[in-house]
């Protein structure tokens, strides 16, 4: 099975990378547009910045290749964020997978929100054996609303979308590489699909 | 619900652990990696690593630690001590880590923050400030507490949140390692007057100590090293006793 994980100028690639290879996996790390067309299997990570991320997959092309994959494909946090059609950090229209908006966390709450926090109403078979209100690892200042692509939610404040899924394509807001073993789990999940 | 973390903190120097420890089954208690494998299954939910040889030689022996730590757990870690330069931070960041923390190099150029923050995001910028009561103020202390500064340290907290930090790990000075409580007095003011989590840190002794801070000093995350280091508190022990105290936390 060939694993990628897109390369772009965000960072938490390392993470990913190790969390596969501790399931046994060794993922190809590349922004090689052919390499991912070819995938089985596409992991699209990320912390940092949408606006620079954007502009970085346009000008490297990689906006049209990510929304024209058919294999399963996995944002993890910035990655699932960009998945949405526009997000509030920098105003940046993202890829519309998810017809779904991003938007900063009022503040009320601390910002960025960093730690675990439960996640449920699991709605899909990437939390197979993943109990109902498991914690997850979460670091992030801007969340989507719940919507029709919502899978798994999370309360901050607000009831928010921590998973979302539409056709081949899935999003997580939180980390599974660094969510324990639940978060493991999640990642083998993704892989067997 | 968000829960309050418990994160135990390492010293690491030349790649190995300095403080002893007493764990059973761990072959090896000066080596990181099987202290962080140990922390991880005890229910540990995050660890802190900080270097205190810190001298530009050992920076290569830190990085390789770090990528050791990151392929052997699933649980997010900081890694601190000595950092002045986006060139460290991008070694260690790369090595695996997921958080970096700055102190004395941030006081002393806070625009370093800003530049780090632009570069990697506020979720992995964390200023550690140490602080002092004294004159009937909280003062920061730099250098690992050698040299006082006139700044107070709620001032000090937020401007490094005006310039992007994302995260104050926040270390009493007067109560580090006297096991006697946490300074909830300071941490709740730093606490109320920034919105990024802060941890608490120094004076750790007893299970009551940890639901006070989370409490009264409104601590987001309660950070130990000698008390989960000689297994005088067991990690899962605290996390159940703070959840019979109605303090949500991951169990």
């Amino acid at each position: 099975m060939k694993i990628v994980i897109l390369k772009y100028n965000a960072g938490n690639i390392r993470s990913v990378t190790f969390a596969l290879e501790r399931i046994g996996v060794s993922p190809i790390v590349t922004g090689d547009i052919d390499e991912i067309q070819s995938a089985d299997k596409v992991i699209f990570p990320g912390v940092g910045e949408a606006s620079s991320a954007m502009h970085f997959l346009k000008e490297q092309k990689l906006d049209k290749v990510i929304t024209d994959l058919k294999q399963p494909v996995l944002g993890i946090c910035l990655g699932m964020q960009l998945m949405c059609n526009f997000s509030e950090e920098g105003n940046t229209n993202c890829l519309g997978i998810f017809d779904q908006k991003v938007s900063k966390f009022s503040h009320t709450n601390k910002v960025p929100q960093i730690g675990w926090n439960n996640i449920f109403d699991l709605s899909s078979n990437i939390f197979d054996h993943v109990n109902e209100n498991e914690y997850m690892y979460f670091v992030h200042g801007y969340f989507v609303e719940v919507g029709s692509n919502t899978i798994s939610k999370t309360n901050y404040g607000i009831d928010y979308s921590s998973a979302l899924k539409k056709d081949n394509f899935y999003g997580v807001q939180f980390h599974p590489e660094k969510s324990g073993d639940a978060g493991q789990k999640i990642l083998e999940n993704f892989l067997s699909l | 619900m968000l829960t309050k973390r418990i994160i135990p903190c390492l010293d690491i120097k030349d790649g190995r652990t300095v403080k002893g420890v007493n764990f059973e089954n761990i072959r090896d208690a000066g080596d990181p990696v099987e202290l962080a494998i140990a922390y991880s299954a005890h229910g540990a939910d995050e660890l802190v690593f900080l270097d205190i040889s810190a001298t530009n030689e050992k920076r290569k022996t830190l990085s390789e630690l770090v990528s050791r730590i990151a392929k052997n757990i699933n649980i997010p870690f900081t890694v601190g001590g000595g950092i002045s330069s986006i060139d460290d931070v991008c070694l260690l960041l790369n090595a695996g880590a997921d958080k970096i923390s700055i102190n004395t190099a941030a006081f002393k150029n806070p625009q370093l923050i800003k530049e780090l923050a632009d570069r990697f995001g506020s979720q992995c910028v964390v200023v550690a400030i140490d602080t002092k009561y004294e004159n009937n103020d909280w003062y920061v202390y730099l250098n690992g507490g050698k040299v006082k500064t006139e700044m107070r340290a709620v001032d000090w907290a937020k401007m490094a949140v005006s310039l992007g930090c994302g995260e104050i790990l926040l270390t009493s000075m007067n109560n580090d390692g006297t096991k006697n409580g946490f300074s909830n007095d300071i941490i709740k003011l730093v606490s109320e007057s920034v919105n990024v989590p802060v941890i608490a840190s120094g004076g750790a002794g007893t299970m009551e100590h940890f639901k006070d801070t989370f409490v009264y000093g409104k601590a987001d995350a309660a950070l130990a090293a000698s008390v989960f280091h000689f297994n005088e508190i067991g990690i899962l022990d605290l996390k159940k006793y703070l959840k019979e105290q109605k303090i949500e936390v991951r169990i």
